[in-house]
């Protein structure tokens, strides 16, 4: 575990190098135990893959007497056996035609697969939820099956419609909103994943586990799908 | 009691510090792009630090008052008129019910806060009043629309007796040229000695792709190895690289977990001058010490949240 500054009022801790399961865990975890542990001194707190970030108020706070609260807290992670939370299983349908999956002709050409073995793939995992974030209700899931993970695109899109589904190296999101983004766009779902008026936000939570089902056309429009 | 807008510009929002909190499910947190010249609008009427205000940028903007108040209109070089006289920006000022108020379109900067006594009435959405228009939050329909002609925006008629003027030495330069401070974080050490020496000797240029998420600038491009990059929380500032090595830097509307490799943070104070930046402004990058820049910000913000 290691704590950088990354400016005026944030730290960011980092646990691992790598993704896993575990890791998520600890960070769940360990996320609990700030928002506790800090309090008010705390604005805000970020929890990703590998690292959480976290912000002070610094009317409250300086930025190394924040580091000291930050390292009081994460002392006692070691102390307390971690729960693994009951994961909650979603399906979520998806349309995989070429008219919503943008990026079809490039995931295919990187896979060397046809598309349709590509979405045989894609649907075969379970996936958990290891973030949330880049927008509100954007999850970002885990594993993408290793024979059709891809990298970003070079250049962003400046928008990436509602639903659409993307891959980007070993990981799977839905875009709640239109959007810019650098993924991979693979299909579409019409599921409407996000409600400010809820009082959760977001259909995900951290930990979940999640399957996608491919949907024809039809299907896909009458739960309100948009092309 | 309201300020009925006539014309509201290219975009006018309706901002407060910001909503905080909700980062873990992804909510950004929005707030005035130049928070000096906002901190500056609320301070002149002795409002709290938070009390919204309007953040017009470009502008041309005109509204009548409908009750009287004071006002203090803080930001880029603009013209500023009561009923066709000339008033000058970084000032407070008496308005009377029925008095037409007109922003111009900047000379120089980009972005004015029209503040009024004790701030502007608006409901809060997740705690804060600031209008993000990609996530659908705050604002004056709580949907995050920018504001239109014809939008009445509440406030209570609180006239100030007094009026006040910003000091000269804190009013910025809106040159065509900036120096912006880098803080040395994320993977700055990650990146090679010929990246950050490009990153620190070239010149920069805003592109015409910049807006509230975000700056997209345009030089020399900064070698970047590390592509494949586990996603992580992005804050106020942070200079991504993506594989083109033209440097995008995240401002107030910013996503808040990205995947990009960062070459560090611009500090906060040097933001409010890259919000005011035009396209085609040049940019000279330094480094900037970590901890003065803290001290820097603490002090400011004791200042104008004083005695809050």
């Amino acid at each position: 575990m290691k704590i950088n500054l990354v400016n005026e009022n944030s730290v960011i801790i980092y646990f691992s190098d790598a993704v896993s399961i575990e890791t998520a865990d600890r960070i769940a975890y360990a996320c609990h135990l700030l928002r506790n542990g800090l309090s008010t001194m705390l604005s805000d707190i970020v929890p990703s893959y590998t690292s959480i970030l976290l912000s002070c108020n610094l009317r409250k706070t300086g930025l190394q007497g924040f580091v000291l609260e930050v390292k009081k807290v994460l002392e006692q992670i070691e102390a307390h056996n971690i729960e693994t939370p009951a994961a909650k299983q979603i399906t979520l349908p998806v349309y995989y035609g070429e008219e919503v999956a943008l990026d079809h002709a490039q995931i295919s050409e990187h896979a060397g697969l046809s598309f349709s073995e590509v979405v045989k793939l894609h649907t075969s995992e379970c996936y958990r939820v290891f973030a949330i974030g880049f927008a509100p209700g954007f999850a970002y899931l885990g594993n993408t099956p290793e024979s059709i993970k891809m990298p970003r695109k070079m250049t962003p899109r400046t928008k990436v419609p509602k639903g659409s589904v993307a891959i980007a190296d070993q990981q799977t999101a839905v875009y709640p909103r239109t959007s810019p983004g650098g993924w991979q766009v693979i299909g579409r779902t019409p599921v409407n994943l996000l409600d400010f008026s809820q009082d959760n936000l977001s259909q995900f939570s951290v930990g979940e586990q999640v399957r996608f089902e491919a949907i024809d056309r039809a299907t896909f429009l009458a739960m309100g799908g948009e092309l | 009691m309201t300020l009925h807008i006539k014309q509201a510009g290219v975009l006018s929002l309706l901002q407060d510090l910001g909503r905080y909190g909700h980062q873990d499910v992804g909510v950004t947190p929005g707030g005035p792009m130049d928070s000096h010249a906002f901190h500056w609008a609320n301070k002149l009427l002795d409002n709290p630090a938070n009390s919204a205000q309007i953040e017009i940028t470009m502008g041309p903007f005109q509204a009548h008052f409908q009750a009287e108040t004071s006002f203090s209109v803080c930001g880029a070089d603009v013209e500023l008129k009561l009923n066709g006289i000339s008033l000058s920006p970084w000032r407070s000022w008496q308005a009377q019910k029925g008095d037409l108020l007109e922003i111009g379109y900047p000379s120089k900067g980009l972005r004015s806060y029209l503040a009024v006594a004790g701030g502007f009435q608006v409901s809060e959405t997740l705690g804060s009043a600031s209008s993000v228009v990609r996530d659908q939050l705050g604002g004056l329909d709580q949907q995050g629309h920018k504001l239109s002609d014809g939008d009445v925006i509440p406030y209570q008629s609180v006239k100030r007796h007094y009026t006040r003027t910003v000091t000269t030495q804190f009013i910025p330069d809106f040159n065509k040229m900036i120096r912006l401070g880098v803080l040395p974080t994320y993977q700055f050490h990650e990146f090679s000695h010929a990246a950050r020496r490009t990153l620190f000797n070239e010149l920069y240029t805003v592109t015409p792709e910049m807006d509230r998420m975000g700056y997209r600038l345009k030089g020399k491009a900064i070698e970047v190895k590390q592509q494949n990059f586990i996603s992580e929380g992005i804050v106020l500032g942070a200079i991504q690289i993506p594989a083109n090595g033209q440097p995008i830097v995240l401002m107030r509307d910013r996503q808040t977990i990205g995947g990009y490799p960062k070459i560090g943070c611009i500090c906060q104070r040097d933001l409010n001058l890259l919000s005011q930046a035009t396209p085609g402004t040049k940019i000279q990058f330094f480094e900037q010490d970590l901890y003065q820049a803290e001290a820097e910000l603490q002090q400011t913000q004791q200042y104008f949240f004083e005695g809050e």
